[in-house]
């Protein structure tokens, strides 16, 4: 089978312990977390760190928790930590939404939150959820901490805001009065997303307050779509309005034709996946507030 | 490197390169070819153990990073000389044909059992979809998989 | 399913003896192999599809301290091994010399310490390549101005391999132009990958002092294999051992010699030691035995009401870089002549042209019986195609249509001799397992409301167990197979086989063949296989072949044991053979059952002093040579049902409800397992797998994140049916049945689909039916499958 090339290999014990390795080694050396992007590209020799900065054994990126109003994700939270945990279900069921739909059971075992966003893979689900709900990576570097918003973290395909010196250690979500859901299309169970759309809505009465739309894969700046949420916030919260939203997104997005589906189908899709994530969270809003 | 994993109850100490796979570790240092590999991506599953608790594709971590760590093959499923329940259920319902998919099926199945002893259909397939088998369409492989829940809560009643 | 702890003295529902060590992880694979000093090969790649070589610099590589050896094309020349036959009387490239011909063939072979030195090795060779304009899509192949692909073979100046055709091209121009109704379609069978989950390799272990060489190798065909390593490498066949031990998965992969098991005999000559070579999954992808990758032309022709009169259809079949179709030689296409089907028609005629491309070898390949899932396809589409042209319910039409029990055997309009049959028996028991007149009407409802449900039927007809060798060979092999039976004095036996089982459980099933014959349990018999050194010399298992030849040759070997054994009953109980009856396990006197013998008495018997007449040797030893007379034709009805998303294109298969009457079933669980995994990789067919390249001829399904197989949540609860008409010539009365769900159902899926899509007025789209195919074909613009989408 393939196999990586050689490269040394330190494992950090904290976050201080791994900052001054990020600086012993320099810009040629990667983080290396559950290692499920990273290994297969070292396989194919795509990637060839001269030195991999193992975080798996720093337990204090690995929790869940709230702190200060704030959902807190550490970075080192594995995907099936992430869809396990009752307490982000509670405030944010797009997280459970999506990560049911990212790679496989065993995978998200051992797969990240903080690999998968570091990654920046243009089709990647939770660069949507996130962006969606408007989380903000929590960053630090020698001295001291900084946050980005995830709708300013992506710099690229493959590329975050994250510096050579620095490392994300968690994603925090303002915790609010609201409702999220994901809805993705993909060709197997398993497989990178075709395109899919996350979406969070805050009514007031039956008016959208606040609105959070997410897409991957279909080449939206950003992982989100700011002109179909500006377009719903004050309005109703109606299906014909979601649609409408769908449409908007799928206008702002530059999808690129590829073996999962040409663009046409992909913009399509961001339309219709939109607009049904967008009745999702209002059905569980609704839900929600029937409940109460 | 020198590494020092549990597998299977027993300490295994090494001097290994960090690149080395866990899948080469377990097969080709410590020569328990239970473990198979089917592909290079994470895709086909051929590779699962556990390492500590749960089930993870072994092609797609690093030896090293079991360091200290304790990992559980196809070779440490059976209790002592009897077949783990899971095991008799694939013989038993016939789950397997080239076989090289089945132990990775039954390391994922077992952790399932673990976790939920009365699985549904839906559940059985959602816990091994991230594993390939070519040869069964996953019919009884699922059958197998219930063939254990029920036996093993046969055995609890009893 | 029912499962039994009993053992069944003979045919019936058995736990496999070979699971005890699988389930324990204690299997062999090629990859388990481990010898003393062993070295580890690799292989270097083309990453272009058709480029010329100007140079190959080895010296970095060489200068590695854990490299042995670097063998390039020209060293191979050197040996006369730079290039070997085809199984189609082509030759392929082991080692390219002068142009790479595909992406991923095979440029350089480096051997090593170990297998992470030997791919690092890899990266230090240097191949100075000059591109050239690859032959891509197999339409514009025999265009005038198409480069020559294979220009090693001195005065071609095209990419044209052959031209065959069957039936009567007159009568059936005939039958059409008088027609009342005429339906055509084109459609593709893309190339397919059969990706067993363990890829090829093997060990190969030349011995310095003796010269034998022994090959451990992912092989369905030993004894061909080493018929073949015996010509292509010059050895003496006595000093080559073949060994397949546990296979995981071959699908008709692993049929074909593959560059790199060449490479690693060769590699074992030079260093001295064993060496190990196994492809990763892109090489597996990229460079071995792909199937299908049929462009069809289908011509349909029948009466108003819906009677079928004659079948056309010509097939441009891209063959890749070399023509290395393993198929039995007087048949080009394979056995695509039965695609006339289950059906009685007049006349049939099809024209198979096959052209070279800039893609990897191979053909056939993967679990199609040579080549009769492209045909079933053809005329199961038609059958739809010609359903929704006339308005007709498809099953109705084929109803209407299918041959009847009183026309058995049945001389098909292209030549084949069926066998036995009862098709309208096993179409209704499918219609009545999947409710078909309920789903209509739910159908019928769901259309109303403007979803999109579907149901899709298929009909097929194989023709497997190759086969009669006065008709059929490999390479000038006729496709006969052995088997040898020894019962031990103490009644246990051992039973060598020259077919060699991937998982299809040959370790239960023959010794349960024996068992019937015999009356020796199961549980006591052994069964050899894949090694040549031990088993007699046949041709192995692929098309569904083993349990119709070697199936038979079991059973033929065990009368013959059975008859020896009554001579040696009849001096034991004193009377004339005459005189004797059989019940399973004993011999005993006509008239008096309680003086008889049994098997294990008389083994022992034949193995003592008992004097026996003149002329009988002693011992209960015997061979058989099967010859078989004609294919066996196991048949059946396949039925699926989709729901459609008709706003993202995916497809939910609902339920599938699979027939099968493969005559008599030896062990019914493998029987159904059988089934089971075959309907699944119809689905996956059907549903998502590909390979398709862009139009440099990059491979665009190099690995399990591009190329799709089924997982567990694609595939539904399958619900099988079974009817029996027993073979009238194989012993048994057993027809093959490996093949027949991966034949048939691709069809049935399809034609759910497009039953779905009927009220967007969607005649035919081509597999795989992915959510975007399923989304444009619904717009009204369905794509090229096989090439990159734009």
């Amino acid at each position: 089978m393939q196999v990586p090339a050689q490269f040394q290999y330190e494992k950090a014990t904290s976050v201080a312990h791994a900052l001054s390795l990020l600086g012993k080694y320099g810009p040629e050396s990667r983080i290396v977390a559950g290692g499920h992007s990273l290994i297969p590209m070292m396989k194919l020799r795509l990637a060839q760190p001269q030195a991999l900065i193992d975080i798996n054994e720093i337990t204090e990126l690995n929790k869940i928790s709230v702190e200060e109003h704030m959902l807190y994700i550490g970075a080192m939270v594995r995907h099936a930590e992430l869809l396990a945990s009752a307490l982000a279900g509670e405030h944010f069921p797009i997280f459970h939404d999506a990560e049911k739909l990212i790679a496989d059971p065993v995978v998200r075992n051992r797969g990240t939150v903080g690999g998968s966003l570091c990654q920046a893979d243009p089709s990647e689900d939770l660069s949507a959820a996130f962006a969606a709900v408007r989380g903000e990576a929590v960053i630090e570097y020698g001295e001291g901490r900084r946050i980005v918003p995830i709708r300013e973290f992506f710099a690229g395909p493959y590329e975050t805001a994250v510096g050579d010196a620095e490392l994300l250690v968690g994603v925090r979500v303002p915790i609010r009065s609201s409702a999220s859901a994901y809805q993705k299309v993909e060709r197997r169970a398993g497989d990178w997303a075709v395109a899919a759309a996350g979406a969070e809505l805050r009514l007031e009465g039956d008016t959208v307050a606040e609105a959070g739309i997410g897409l991957t894969a279909v080449g939206a700046t950003n992982f989100h779509a700011p002109e179909a949420e500006e377009f719903l916030v004050g309005g109703p919260a109606t299906a014909e309005r979601f649609a409408r939203a769908g449409e908007i997104a799928a206008e702002h997005c530059e999808p690129v034709a590829d073996q999962r589906g040409p663009a046409d189908y992909k913009r399509h899709l961001a339309a219709t996946l939109t607009a049904r994530a967008l009745g999702a969270a209002l059905s569980r809003w609704h839900g929600r507030h029937q409940e109460a | 490197m020198e590494i020092s994993v549990t597998v299977n109850g027993e300490v295994h100490a090494r001097d290994v390169e960090p690149r080395l796979l866990l899948v080469h570790f377990l097969r080709d240092e410590l020569r328990l070819t239970g473990t198979h590999w089917g592909c290079d991506t994470s895709n086909c599953g051929a590779c699962v153990v556990w390492l500590d608790e749960v089930p993870v594709k072994s092609c797609t971590v690093l030896a090293v990073m079991a360091d200290g760590h304790r990992v559980r093959t196809v070779e440490g499923l059976a209790n002592g000389g009897g077949l783990d329940p899971v095991q008799e259920g694939f013989r038993q319902c016939h789950g397997l044909q080239c076989g090289f998919c089945t132990p990775g099926m039954m390391m994922t199945s077992r952790w399932l059992l673990d976790h939920d002893p009365d699985p549904s259909e839906e559940d059985i397939r959602e816990a091994i979809s991230g594993q390939l088998c070519r040869c069964t369409g996953y019919e009884n492989i699922v059958r197998s998989v219930r063939w254990a829940a029920e036996h093993e809560a046969a055995e609890v009643q009893s | 399913m029912t499962t039994t702890e009993e053992t069944p003295m003979g045919f019936g529902r058995m736990h496999r003896k070979e699971d005890v060590r699988f389930v324990r992880g204690h299997g062999n694979y090629v990859d388990d192999v481990t010898l003393p000093g062993m070295l580890h090969g690799a292989v270097l790649r083309s990453p272009y599809a058709h480029a010329k070589i100007l140079s190959i610099d080895t010296s970095a590589a060489e200068a590695h301290p854990k490299v042995r050896a670097v063998i390039t094309g020209e060293a191979l020349a050197g040996l006369n091994l730079a290039w070997m036959p085809t199984l189609s009387n082509d030759v392929q490239a082991v080692l390219a010399t002068d142009k790479v011909r595909f992406q991923g063939q095979e440029v350089a072979f480096v051997v090593a310490e170990d297998r992470y030195s030997a791919r690092d090795a890899l990266e230090l060779i240097d191949v100075d390549y000059e591109p050239l304009a690859p032959v891509v899509d197999a339409r514009k192949a025999l265009d005038p101005d198409a480069p020559v692909i294979r220009d090693d073979v001195e005065g071609r100046t095209d990419n044209h391999i052959f031209d065959w055709e069957t039936g009567d091209k007159a009568r059936t121009d005939e039958v059409f132009a008088n027609a009342e109704v005429v339906a055509t379609q084109d459609m593709l069978y893309p190339r397919v990958h059969p990706a067993p989950l363990e890829t090829c390799g093997s060990v190969a272990d030349m011995d310095p002092i003796t010269g034998k060489l022994t090959i451990w190798t992912t092989t369905q065909a030993p004894h061909a294999h080493r018929t073949l390593y015996a010509l292509v490498a010059g050895l003496p066949e006595h000093k080559i051992r073949v060994i397949s031990p546990d296979i995981g998965g071959g699908f008709g992969n692993k049929v074909g010699i593959y560059p790199g098991y060449v490479c690693s005999v060769v590699g074992s000559i030079l260093t001295g030691k064993p060496v190990k070579w196994v492809e990763d999954r892109s090489e597996n992808l990229m460079s071995t035995s792909f199937a299908r990758d049929y462009h069809m032309h289908g011509e349909i022709a029948s009466t108003k009401d819906g009677k079928i009169q004659a079948i056309r259809v010509k097939v441009l079949a891209d063959h890749g870089a070399f023509n290395g179709t393993a198929q039995p030689t007087k048949y080009p296409a394979g056995f695509f002549g039965v695609f006339t089907g289950s059906y009685d028609i007049e006349a049939a005629h099809a024209e198979v042209t096959g052209v070279y491309t800039n893609k990897a070898p191979g053909g056939v390949a993967y679990a199609c019986s040579f080549r009769i899932t492209e045909a079933v396809y053809l005329v199961e589409r038609m059958v739809d195609v010609l359903a929704y042209d006339l308005d007709m319910d498809p099953a109705e039409l084929r109803m209407k249509n299918l041959l009847k029990p009183d026309q058995f055997p049945y001389q098909s309009k292209t030549g084949w001799e069926y066998d036995s049959g009862d098709y309208p028996r096993t179409l209704r028991m499918a219609l009545d397992l999947v409710h078909y007149d309920e789903l209509r009407a739910e159908q019928a409802k769901r259309r109303d409301a403007g979803e999109l449900m579907g149901i899709g039927v298929a009909f097929f007809t194989e023709a497997v167990g190759a086969g009669p060798r006065k008709h059929m060979d490999i390479l000038g092999l006729g496709m006969a197979d052995g088997a040898e039976l020894r019962v031990h004095p103490t009644g246990k036996a051992v039973l060598r086989l020259s077919v060699q089982t991937q998982g299809q459980g040959h370790e239960t099933t023959f010794a349960q063949i024996v068992a019937e014959e015999l009356g020796i349990s199961p549980d006591d018999i052994d069964v050899v296989h894949g090694d040549t050194d031990q088993t007699p010399f046949g041709l192995g298992t692929y098309g569904s072949r083993s349990t119709p030849v070697s199936g038979a040759a079991t059973a033929v070997v065990a009368r013959k044991v059975r008859e020896r054994a009554k001579i040696v009953a009849s001096a034991m109980l004193e009377v004339s053979p005459d005189d004797l009856e059989w019940e399973k396990g004993r011999w005993f006197v006509k008239g008096d059952p309680a003086a008889g013998k049994s098997i294990q008495d008389i083994a022992m018997a034949a193995h003592s002093g008992l004097e026996l007449p003149e002329g009988v040797e002693g011992h209960l030893d015997a061979t058989c040579v099967y010859n078989p007379p004609n294919l066996t034709y196991p048949f059946g009805a396949y039925i699926c049902v989709v729901d459609v998303d008709a706003e993202t294109g995916q497809v939910k298969v609902r339920d599938f409800v699979a027939v099968d009457d493969c005559g008599v079933r030896i062990n019914p669980m493998i029987v159904e397992g059988q089934v089971h995994g075959g309907l699944a990789d119809g689905l996956g067919m059907a549903l998502m797998q590909v390979m398709a390249f862009d139009e440099d001829g990059n491979h665009l399904g190099g690995s399990f994140m591009d190329y799709l197989l089924p997982t567990s949540m694609e595939c539904p609860s399958w619900r099988l049916g079974e009817t029996v008409t027993p073979s009238p010539h194989h012993p048994i009365g057993a027809k093959g049945v490996g093949e027949s769900a991966t034949v048939g159902s691709p069809a049935a899926v399809v034609n759910a689909v497009l039953d779905a899509l009927k009220p967007r007025g969607v005649r035919h789209a081509d597999m795989p039916l992915t959510p975007a195919a399923v989304w444009c074909a619904a717009q009204g613009h369905p794509f090229r499958t096989d090439l990159a989408i734009t």
